[in-house]
């Protein structure tokens, strides 16, 4: 049986052989792999660049075999504007997380967008600087238990949880702003789905497409992986509602 | 009637033994195994190889795609 023409799902070969860095369980496997499927599946390989963030995403060019930028913390919207407009026939997109966009990145994401740059952002949201030890992110849950925010995260001290999503989709440059997660085979199919429209709508010249994805971090959290799976959609998705929040 | 015949293939040195597959199977074909890996991981293992019917689902969630899913129908 096992056979290559009896295969039904095998590796991309986007994919490169290196084992991933990322902790067991955590969502940023699952999303390269579907970066990486899209890619294989539109035969853009060659024509893709990404833009890689500052945090556990940083060494996403070790395991997707295509061209890539390293940004600066945050900036990797400006490096990826440039890079499209001097090569506007390669599909740019960035890969960045909530400490990266969210945070230190606010102003640079905010201004892509606006700009109607003909991108695409992936922006993984955990809740949690993930790469650092777990410190509290903008995106952190109220009440959410951090390293520096040992009682739960208080509104009064920190503010409240960052939507930047829901902001994002204010903007007129953006053409597709939806948020997607990937914790079971159901959601990981709608989040590829949604990463190609993404994608397509990149060369279609129609503004800025934003995917956010709703992810785990089980050591952050201090669960184990399938743990960490039920906690998000207890916790999270109540406060990150699923679904697209523009479609033009 | 035709019936569908599964079997996965897991790459033992890239698996991290995290479980997220565990859950999405539907014929408990896929579990966590006793044996350890070069990384020091428990690894995943069919089994019970019998009861696989090539769904893909394990290897759709799994984030390390160290699982390949091969089908075939058998006569009978």
């Amino acid at each position: 049986m096992i056979k290559p023409e009896n295969a039904v799902y095998s590796r991309t070969k986007v994919l490169t052989d290196n084992i991933m860095h990322y902790c067991p369980g955590c969502s940023h496997g699952t999303v390269h792999k579907l970066i990486a499927e899209v890619i294989d599946e539109m035969g853009i390989q060659d024509k893709t660049i990404g833009v890689s963030p500052v945090g556990c995403g940083v060494f996403a060019y070790n395991y997707l075999d295509i061209d890539w930028l390293e940004a600066a913390h945050g900036r990797a919207p400006a490096l990826a504007t440039a890079a499209k407009r001097l090569n506007p026939d390669r599909y740019v997109f960035t890969y960045q997380g909530d400490g990266d966009l969210a945070s230190i990145g606010t102003a640079e994401i905010m201004h892509a967008c606006n700009r109607g740059e003909n991108i695409v952002v992936i922006f993984i949201n955990n809740a949690i600087y993930g790469m650092t030890g777990g410190q509290m992110a903008p995106t952190t849950l109220v009440g959410q238990v951090t390293a520096t925010t040992p009682y739960g995260r208080n509104v009064e001290l920190n503010g409240y949880p960052l939507k930047i999503t829901e902001l994002i989709a204010q903007l007129p440059g953006t053409c597709y702003v939806t948020r997607q997660t990937v914790y079971n085979p159901l959601t990981v199919r709608k989040a590829k789905r949604a990463i190609r429209k993404a994608f397509e709508n990149s060369m279609l010249k129609k503004g800025t497409s934003f995917v956010e994805v709703v992810g785990t971090c089980s050591s952050g959290w201090k669960l184990t992986p399938v743990e960490a799976n039920q906690w998000m959609v207890d916790n999270m998705f109540p406060e990150y509602p699923l679904g697209d929040m523009k479609d033009i | 009637m035709a019936k569908i015949k599964g079997t996965i293939v897991v790459d033992i040195d890239k698996c991290k033994g995290c479980g997220v597959c565990v859950p999405t199977c539907p014929t408990k074909t896929i579990a966590l195994g006793r044996e350890v890996n070069g990384k020091g991981y428990n690894y995943m293992q069919a089994v019970n190889p019998d009861t696989c019917t090539g769904c893909t689902n394990c290897a759709t969630v799994c984030p390390d795609t160290v699982i390949t899913v091969y089908r075939v129908k058998v006569e009978g």
